[in-house]
């Protein structure tokens, strides 16, 4: 996009959101819209678009996650609490020696998972705490999409760890530091974004690798899109989208590449239904771009701080965003 | 390699930067005692703290962060390449609460090599957007520290490091030995700031906001052989001991100049301006072929046809470089480069040095 002013634009469409502090994530409750700030609170947005602040960390607020239902938030005070749409929080894990909680995750129904350094934990359904400890710290957590099986980044590979199994974790091995973790959908390939600015992949069928490279900076984040066809992601002036539906998934294929800009992407959002991804961008803009024909819109015009934090509610009918200088709004596209 | 080019890079202004500084030195050298004293000094900033050793810390505070030193190889076909993972995920994470604190201060453990530290500085991003390195402060027993230079490796690399240097616990030993200990640090290091202290008394901004990376302050490349900083004002009388070190010395205004066999400082300066197209290679290539072995590199350079000097810093194979500001009227274009490191190839990097002269 070379010329803002020639793209539609549904900026007008947006409602400020008085975050006020650096926004690190953003999740839908339902209708309400979680913002997570960078400093003790959740801020929730309710559809009427009243806001209530919710103090939940003693400190800063270091990972978020969600099952839809409740936002998950780990923090410096070495707490891990989920927080409801109503402002219900719990706490639900404190780390004995209040070390911070690095990395949270949500796994299939109710578990939840966090790490402090090298150690990670995860709490069942049932409410059963089993901890793994590594040879380094976690970069990053996910839960497979079926099974209770969790996917840990690390330095020099990723472990697959079944937490009702005695067995030691599988080790993925793969030269590097791994800093963030995402299953497939289908639950075929585990992805890591690395200290280098590329991607790494394993088909989990056979351990086969998967190098994604060719960004400008470090890939700070990534998505599937509904469905599954694609993996949206971030690190380069451009949205950068591997195409994973086939057997090999992304292996021996160039990326398709999207919504070219002057700025780099920093943020990925996929629309819930739609192959249409929302773009957050280092100068402040905001764009919502088809996979399919490139199309774009304009979502929030560049301006102030990168944008840190994009989300799409469950019908796709609004995006919500946040920048790091704690600007943000929630754009309604019904 | 992209991480070895000198790059124009860290153009936001370094202002908004959180200072960070760096304190190292052997195991009981006194790096706690100088940390417990930046704190507990009534002077209205507040720091953050990356400690290895919980419970060490006499003073209260909040942002007290124990880290793993996670030292991490990059993927970048750069074997010397290495980062601080702990520290990455660390800062990232203290800048949640950026506006809760001044400055960054990162204790290392008595065997850490201040390399990595430096270096993440340099690899990350995110990192090097929102803090900048301020200093490197090592800390330095005057009793223990030249046996450390004989048998520890890591002690070598601290002091060869070092922006700025704390003789420590100066009131254990003779006034000889002290000149002796200075003389070997002079060895490997002569551009560091020294100071000599007893219990890491020290005013802070002798070790705090020292710009010492910031390539805006590229100037103290002199070498400071006879600048000791004194904070010791009890001085015992001079006994004077027989020296049993190895390594030749000489008598230079009263202190005596040790080469040390491993570590070196070697300086290059000419007055004749250097050519871009033949400087910039060499100077790529040396950090290519010799970066495991240069802990350090800073130079101001007088470029031919160019109003403006020329700065650049290094670490390891990382270079960092910039134009810096216009030469003055009256000012000698004089080019200085200095490098410190091991077992360097002098001969060949003089050579390379004066090579690059430009021809009209």
């Amino acid at each position: 996009m070379s010329e803002t002013a020639q793209v539609p634009s549904v900026t007008d469409r947006a409602k400020p959101v008085a975050a006020g502090a650096p926004v690190v994530g953003i999740h839908f409750l339902g209708q309400t819209a979680a913002f997570v700030l960078g400093e003790e609170t959740v801020l929730l947005v309710a559809p009427d678009g009243a806001e209530s602040r919710v103090a939940i960390h003693a400190g800063g607020i270091l990972s978020v996650a969600s099952d839809s239902a409740r936002v998950l938030t780990g923090g410096d005070d070495g707490k891990v609490a989920a927080t409801s749409a109503n402002g219900e929080s719990e706490t639900l894990a404190t780390d004995a020696k209040h070390r911070w909680i690095d990395r949270v995750a949500f796994g299939p129904d109710g578990a939840i998972a966090w790490s402090a350094g090298k150690q990670v934990f995860v709490r069942t359904a049932k409410g059963e705490v089993k901890s793994l400890d590594l040879p380094s710290s976690a970069g990053g957590l996910a839960f497979a999409p079926k099974g209770l099986r969790l996917a840990i980044a690390h330095y020099g590979g990723a472990s697959l760890w079944f937490p009702n199994a005695q067995a030691a974790p599988e080790r993925l091995e793969w030269k590097g530091s791994h800093l963030d973790a995402l299953f497939s959908p289908d639950g075929k390939f585990l992805m890591t974004a690395m200290q280098e600015p590329m991607l790494h992949g394993w088909r989990l069928m056979d351990g086969k690798d998967m190098r994604m490279s060719g960004y400008s900076g470090k890939v700070g984040s990534m998505a599937f899109t509904a469905g599954g066809k694609w993996l949206a992601t971030a690190g380069s002036e451009q949205l950068i989208l591997w195409p994973v539906s086939a057997k090999d998934g992304p292996m021996g294929k160039q990326p398709r590449m999207v919504a070219p800009y002057q700025s780099r992407v920093v943020a990925v959002a996929c629309h819930p239904r739609q192959e249409i991804v929302a773009a957050g961008f280092e100068d402040g803009l905001v764009m919502l771009a088809r996979i399919d024909d490139g199309a774009e819109i304009l979502a929030r015009r560049p301006g102030g701080a990168p944008a840190s934090a994009l989300a799409w509610n469950h019908d796709g009918s609004k995006l919500a965003f946040g920048a790091e200088d704690g600007a943000a709004g929630i754009v309604d596209l019904a | 390699m992209s991480d070895a080019t000198i790059q124009e890079k860290f153009k936001e202004t370094n202002k908004d930067k959180i200072p960070v500084t760096v304190l190292t030195g052997y195991l009981g050298a006194g790096k706690t005692t100088l940390l417990n004293r930046i704190l507990s000094e009534p002077h209205g900033k507040k720091y953050a703290v990356i400690v290895n050793e919980f419970g060490e810390i006499g003073i209260d505070n909040d942002l007290v962060v124990g880290a793993d030193e996670e030292v991490f190889e990059m993927n970048n076909g750069c074997i010397c390449c290495t980062v601080r993972g702990d520290l990455i995920r660390i800062i990232d994470g203290l800048m949640r609460r950026k506006g809760k604190f001044d400055a960054i201060i990162v204790e290392t453990t008595g065997l850490a090599d201040p390399a990595p530290v430096a270096q993440t500085f340099f690899v990350d991003e995110n990192v090097g957007k929102k803090a900048r390195l301020d200093a490197v402060v090592t800390v330095a027993d005057a009793k223990w520290l030249r046996d450390r230079l004989k048998d520890a490796p890591e002690a070598k690399n601290q002091i060869a490091f070092a922006d700025v240097i704390l003789i420590n616990k100066t009131d254990l030993v003779r006034d000889a030995e002290l000149r002796e200990t200075e003389a070997r640090i002079r060895g490997i290091n002569p551009y560091a700031k020294l100071h000599r202290t007893q219990r890491a008394q020290i005013p802070l901004k002798e070790v705090l906001e020292r710009n010492a990376f910031d390539l805006e302050r590229i100037l103290d490349i002199e070498p400071a052989f006879l600048e000791v900083d004194d904070h010791d004002h009890d001085h015992g009388h001079d006994h004077h001991h027989d020296d049993h070190d190895h390594g030749h010395s000489h008598a230079h205004g009263g202190l005596k100049h040790y080469h040390d066999e491993e570590m070196q400082s070697i300086s290059l300066k000419t007055d004749q301006p250097l050519d871009p197209d033949k400087f910039f290679p060499f100077i790529q290539n040396l950090v290519q072929a010799e970066g495991p072995n240069i802990l350090r590199c800073k130079g101001i350079v007088a470029l031919k046809d160019d109003p403006q000097r020329f700065v650049f810093q290094g670490v390891h194979m990382m270079l960092d470089g910039d134009h810096q500001r216009e030469w003055r009227e009256g000012e000698a274009r004089q080019s200085r480069v200095v490098f410190i490191g091991r077992n360097l190839p002098e001969e060949k990097i003089r050579k390379g040095f004066e090579s690059t002269v430009a021809t009209y």
